[in-house]
């Protein structure tokens, strides 16, 4: 019997990752360290060295002759659908001979090594009849290209004539850059034939269900013939959810044109020239302002560099909408978006979904009416969120849960924002060649899919004879430590220590039909499927011993490791061998579905979020007006995931944001160049933040008082992706240091990313 | 008579090859050869650290490890060492390394990939620095890319690792790696074929001369930190590689009166603390050349002999008066250094001859010195402008001025129109700025990925400036600011 008065790894414990020791000790296993079935073959995809016309001439035959080639596949070799396309759009197939972008999938090659695939997918020979390509907004715009999906407006009261009566009214565009995922595992899958129409896919995706289903359109068979499984990735960030779509298809082609296991893994190089990113954005806002700093009207159209295809663009230029107003109450208001086609890799989720590039537009308004009116922005961003009377969002959803004053207010306090700000005047007023600058910035952010039918999630748990218990839920660990928190909540659910947990594999074949790991919402939506199961299993076991010891069921409790039973105590395992005698279904599927969330696309109404998450950053940063090369001083985050299932995890998910946000707001650059190729496609070219890189001072906490007012899992916010929004505070210092060799008369008017090039270039238009 | 095999340690085994090819890598012998699968691929060129490994030689009788990129470091190279991954750390008592312990209660991870190069990483500083500063640990990660964790929690473990231990399991087996590498050193020839691919070690740098001048076409592979990616990454092939990253013969420094003389395979970690002991200027320039596993295992000479216009050696060496020596057989000649780059892929390097020193003239009196680069990323980043300046002055008047940059045409080159606007000028902020506006008669630099034309220009121009500021001992870059 356990005397401990509570079970080890609970909820809202700071347990380690499950995988912790195995990653340290490189025993945990990413798909390509699976070992491979007898006679695997490897393929590799050939892709298109122009970014726009029709090939006319695909010669294949030194390809076909190379050392170690087993087949090629083209077009032709796909018996199902030639189409990857997520939304259902038909619009992104395999392969093609129409070029949309440098890098679209011709063909593949399939060897039996991956050496000898990748040097035999040198020798094909291509014509193209090449035209003219757009790999900008700005060209494609000048070109006529069209929207690869149906735009978006969001509209409340008339924008146009509160604009016309403003007292003060700003006119201004801003770009901000895109950014690739940089998972440090590259995208892979395994495929392995099976029996009859049969396909098991082993590969590094958050979103199995999507791939099965794409797997299932490729090999022309039913979504039950395809099995996908992922126990872990090795980084996904959104780059996982449609963009192993391509990989899995091509791998299971291969497998069954060769009726052998193949495995697919691209180069760095190719990974990076052929999946999706991080929207670019071209934001043209127009807003109109009191003398106290109030916003009175804001027109926003929000052009983005789409790529060739719809892929995900349609609901990433959504959020960029939802969270163009970010915490500010905009009293007349139009959004609209604008997801152009470009002949560029289709661009997909990341991070926040557009969201950090709408949120980052709220934030230059906020800068522009501070520098127009000379004020702190921190003061105009107060006088601007949403409050009561003024609380309604350009989407027409209340906001209800705001505790950002609260919030900012400790914050201000804990970094001594306004002692700092007046040192860093002074420091600048000395006029020295290094500046500094300032920022706090806040963030609030929708939780739930605006694909409102994403919103569900499913569990399997099963408990042995033995009182271990199995668990498994759709969503997927690509190392933000679902597995760990799902865990917590079941072994709290059957108050047993953490390690009776056995965490399993994702896999199609437990859970069907789920939705990705994505917008968040993992532990939201798989932790209450996985307590659903674990209840409706503890429903069984409680009225199994109310009627064996003859008890009321409210006498059952479930403690530390046993179960009383009126005056009797016993412990879990021998509780459970009991139930198991008495033929008690120790195994349940459980689900779970947001409530209360709906949202008509057509009207731009409705209420998308169950709730937002909040946080904010203070952010002090030195630059050299020289150079304009930059340093992240000192940072102090509070953010809030209300009652944290994890802190340990969920801290390091704050930091880990707050990093990988300064790297798309600083050294992160996608460059293409005139040929329309991608020239940043390898960290030796793409420069991801290093550990030097980091603020000097990180003082990172969550707002240990808050509590979700909805009945989130245990009372938990979502984590993922808000705190990816906090490094504005780091974009925005910059932005002041450079203001300030001009006095801080014009707004700095920066473009993402802030590189050294970028910052100097505005430090000379400054000084003019 | 020559070996046609080679013999390492990998982990507690021995290991012999035959038949290596001059293009087969650590990595795919450890994952596909040897199916060790903790250490991983995350780029293939050498700029994440996923697939970290140690390498442990012989250096002078004393056995040395250090961390390499095993994805572009060549598996001939590995002769007579003993090769180190993750799998074979372990504790005193068996079980968790204090590295690893460190990691696992900081919560070091998150995804997991990167973490074993962070792990090898932080082992190898352990083993030097088992209590480390937050500086030596920042320079010692500089070569490991962390997508998830945004680094904070390493940073705790690495501070913490000491108080894990200071002992393990390798430290104990030090005498008998040694003296099984010790037996192994046979001062013979390695000459392997895989297909079209010959590999050679020679045994000496005499042999090395012969060997080159028997295959004048063959690639000469030091640290393999460029010419790895030539393979990983354009697929070239190597019909004849002659590897000399192990002879001791070429990685001697000795000094005369007048000049430091390092070897030309001294790797940029074993020149760092002759450099600076000479040339303190050069510290923070030094400290922002790769990473840890780059700078072990790239070499001055290779930097050198590569001839790239972006070469972080060539502008603060030239600018420093820096001389070449190259030898073919028997034959030696030396050279400026400015004069061995010829055009762009084109140096003063005959077939069959090699980089054999690199001698840089100690500074005199009176001599003003800096070096500056420019990247978009701090730290292991390629320069979009490197710049080395030394200005001699006399009485207020600057009787000398050489001043080279990296990125702003096809070789390094000197600035030939801005020197001659410095001397015989007063040394002021006015001449120094005027120098400034000759820069563009000097440059036409290039628009890429890195940096524009208009940002290199402008930047190295204002580099003049902070010369200045530095030599005014105002604050002059953003690490005199606290």
């Amino acid at each position: 019997m356990k005397d401990s008065d509570r079970i080890t790894g609970a909820a809202h414990d700071s347990v380690i990752h499950d995988s912790a020791i195995k990653h340290v000790t490189g025993r945990a296993e990413y798909t390509d360290d699976i070992t491979e079935p007898m006679g695997c073959l490897h393929a590799y995809i050939g892709t298109a060295t122009v970014a726009k016309g029709q090939v006319t001439g695909l010669d294949l035959s030194a390809v076909r002759t190379a050392p170690g080639v087993v087949a090629v596949l083209t077009e032709d070799d796909i018996p199902g659908r030639n189409d990857i396309s997520p939304t259902g759009l038909n619009d992104e197939p395999i392969f093609s001979h129409n070029v949309q972008f440098h890098g679209q999938p011709l063909f593949a090659v399939v060897a039996e090594s991956r050496d000898l695939a990748r040097r035999a997918c040198t020798l094909a020979r291509i014509d193209y009849d090449q035209v003219p390509h757009a790999t900008d907004i700005d060209t494609a715009e000048a070109a006529g290209y069209p929207d690869v999906t149906a735009p978006l407006t969001l509209a409340r009261g008339d924008a146009a004539s509160a604009l016309a009566n403003a007292p003060h009214r700003i006119q201004g565009r801003m770009r901000v850059g895109g950014q690739d995922h940089m998972y440090l595992e590259g995208q892979i899958a395994l495929a392995i034939p099976g029996e009859d129409d049969e396909m098991t896919v082993f590969a590094s995706t958050q979103h199995p269900s999507e791939a099965q289903h794409m797997v299932a359109h490729a090999l022309g068979v039913p979504f039950n013939a395809v099995v996908m499984n992922v126990r872990r990735m090795g980084g996904g960030f959104g780059g996982k959810e449609t963009q192993m779509n391509l990989f899995c298809a091509v791998a299971a082609l291969a497998a069954r044109a060769t009726g052998r296991a193949v495995k697919l893994r691209p180069d760095r190089d190719q990974d990076m020239e052929i999946t999706g990113k991080r929207h670019d954005f071209r934001i043209d806002y127009d807003l109109g302002f009191d003398a106290d700093g109030r916003f009175l009207a804001v027109d926003g159209v929000f052009a983005a560099r789409c790529g060739w295809s719809a892929d995900l663009s349609g609901p990433v230029t959504d959020r960029a909408l939802f969270h163009a107003d970010n915490a500010y109450y905009y009293p007349d208001v139009r959004l609209r978006s604008r997801p152009i086609q470009t002949n560029t890799v289709s661009n997909t989720a990341f991070r926040g979904f557009g969201g950090p590039q709408g949120l980052i537009a709220a934030e230059r308004m906020i800068e522009e009416i501070a520098y127009a009116l000379g004020r702190d922005p921190l003061e105009v961003r107060r006088a601007n969120f949403y409050r009561d009377g003024a609380d309604v969002t350009p989407y027409h959803q209340q906001v209800t849960d705001n505790i950002l004053t609260r919030l900012v207010d400790e914050l201000e306090a804990s970094s001594d924002y306004q002692n700092r700000r007046q040192k860093v005047l002074d420091f600048n007023a000395q006029g020295g060649v290094i500046r500094k600058g300032i920022a706090l910035t806040p963030v609030k952010f929708g939780i739930s899919f605006t694909a409102t039918w994403y919103n569900q999630a499913g569990a399997l748990v099963h408990i042995y004879s033995d009182g271990s218990v199995h668990l498994n839920h759709g969503g997927t660990e690509m190392g933000q430590g679902l597995f760990t928190k799902v865990a917590q909540v079941v072994a709290e659910a059957f108050q047993v220590d953490l390690s009776r947990i056995k965490i399993t594999k994702t896999t199609t074949e437990k859970v069907p039909n789920t939705s990705a790991t994505a917008a968040s919402s993992g532990s939201d939506l798989n932790g209450m499927a996985a307590l659903n199961a674990a209840e409706q299993i503890k429903a069984r076991l409680v009225a199994f011993a109310a009627e064996k010891w003859g008890v009321a069921e409210d006498a059952v409790q479930f403690l530390p490791g046993r179960v009383a039973v009126g005056a009797e105590i016993m412990p879990w395992e021998d509780f459970i061998k009991a139930a198991y005698m008495a033929r008690v279904q120790l195994s349940a599927a459980g689900f779970y579905k947001t409530p209360d969330i709906h949202w008509d696309r057509t009207k731009g109404q409705g209420r998308p979020f169950y709730y937002y998450a909040y946080g904010a950053a203070c952010s002090e940063v030195s630059v050299d007006t020289l150079t304009g090369e930059s340093r992240v001083d000192r940072v102090d985050v509070l953010h809030d995931v209300g009652r944290s299932l994890n802190p340990a995890l969920d801290l390091g998910q704050v930091e880990g944001a707050f990093v990988q946000g300064m790297g798309w707001l600083t050294s992160e650059e996608l460059v293409w160049d005139d040929a329309g190729r991608l020239r940043t496609h390898a960290p030796s070219t793409y420069k991801i933040p290093l550990a030097s890189d980091r603020p000097r001072v990180f003082n990172v906490a969550l707002a240990e008082w808050s509590v979700n007012p909805e009945r989130t899992i245990k009372r938990s916010k979502a984590v993922g992706e808000p705190p990816f929004m906090l490094p504005v505070s780091v974009f925005e210092a910059i932005g002041m240091a450079v203001a300030s060799v001009a006095g801080y008369r014009e707004c700095p008017r920066l473009d993402a990313p802030a590189t050294p090039e970028c910052v100097l270039m505005a430090v000379e238009r400054l000084r003019g | 008579m020559a070996r046609d095999h080679i013999r390492f340690l990998l982990n507690d085994r021995e290991v012999t090859l035959h038949g290596v090819g001059a293009t087969d890598t650590l990595l795919d012998h450890l994952r596909l050869g040897q199916r060790l699968r903790g250490t991983k691929e995350g780029c293939a060129e050498g700029d994440c650290g996923a697939c970290t490994v140690l390498v442990g030689r012989l250096e002078g009788g004393a056995l040395r490890y250090q961390p390499v990129n095993a994805c572009i470091r060549f598996l001939a190279s590995c002769d007579g060492c003993h090769v180190v991954t993750v799998e074979h750390l372990r504790g005193a008592d068996g079980g968790l390394h204090p590295v690893q312990r460190a990691m696992v209660e900081h919560h070091g991870s998150q995804c997991g990939f990167c973490t074993p190069g962070f792990v090898m990483a932080l082992y190898a500083l352990w083993m030097e620095t088992p209590h480390p500063t937050e500086a030596q640990v920042e320079r010692a990660l500089q070569g490991n890319l962390c997508r998830c964790t945004g680094y904070a929690p390493i940073i705790r473990a690495a501070l913490a690792m000491g108080a894990h231990g200071t002992t393990d399991p390798l430290l104990d087996e030090r005498a008998q790696v040694a003296a099984r590498l010790a037996d192994w050193a046979d001062a013979t020839r390695v000459d392997m074929t895989n297909g079209q691919s010959r590999a050679i070690l020679p045994a000496s740098v005499d042999d090395l001369a012969d060997v080159l001048d028997q295959h004048l076409d063959a690639r000469i592979v030091a640290g393999a930190t460029d010419v790895g990616l030539w393979v990983t990454k354009f697929l070239r092939d190597l019909p004849v590689a002659v590897f000399i990253g192990h002879l001791d013969g070429l990685r001697s420094v000795t000094q005369t009166d007048e000049a430091l003389h390092l070897g030309a395979i001294v790797s940029y970690e074993d020149a760092r603390a002759p450099l600076l002991a000479h040339f303190p200027h050069m510290a923070r320039y030094w400290d922002r050349i790769a990473g840890w596993q780059v700078r072990a295992m790239g070499t001055l000479g290779g930097n050198i002999a590569n001839g790239s216009p972006i070469g972080d050696t060539p502008p603060p060496f030239i600018a420093l008066g820096a001389r070449l020596v190259l030898r073919k057989g028997p034959t030696r000649r030396e050279i400026p250094l400015e004069d061995f780059f010829l055009d762009y892929g084109k140096q003063d390097r005959t077939a069959g001859e090699f980089v054999e020193t690199i001698i840089l003239p100690k500074p005199t009196q009176g001599t003003l010195h800096a070096t500056y680069k420019l990247s978009k990323r701090r730290d292991e980043d390629i320069s979009a402008v490197a710049f080395g300046m030394s200005l001699t002055v006399a009485d207020g008047t600057i009787t000398d001025a050489r001043l080279a940059f990296g990125g702003m045409a096809a070789t390094p080159k000197r600035a030939a129109h801005a020197e001659a606007a410095l001397i015989g000028q007063a040394f002021t902020l006015d001449t120094l700025q005027a120098a400034a506006r000759a820069l563009p008669q000097d440059f036409t630099p290039l628009s890429d990925m890195r940096a524009s034309a208009g940002y290199r220009m402008t930047a190295a121009q204002n580099l003049l400036t902070r010369f200045w500021l530095e030599q005014s001992g105002e604050a002059a870059a953003l690490e005199d600011v606290q």
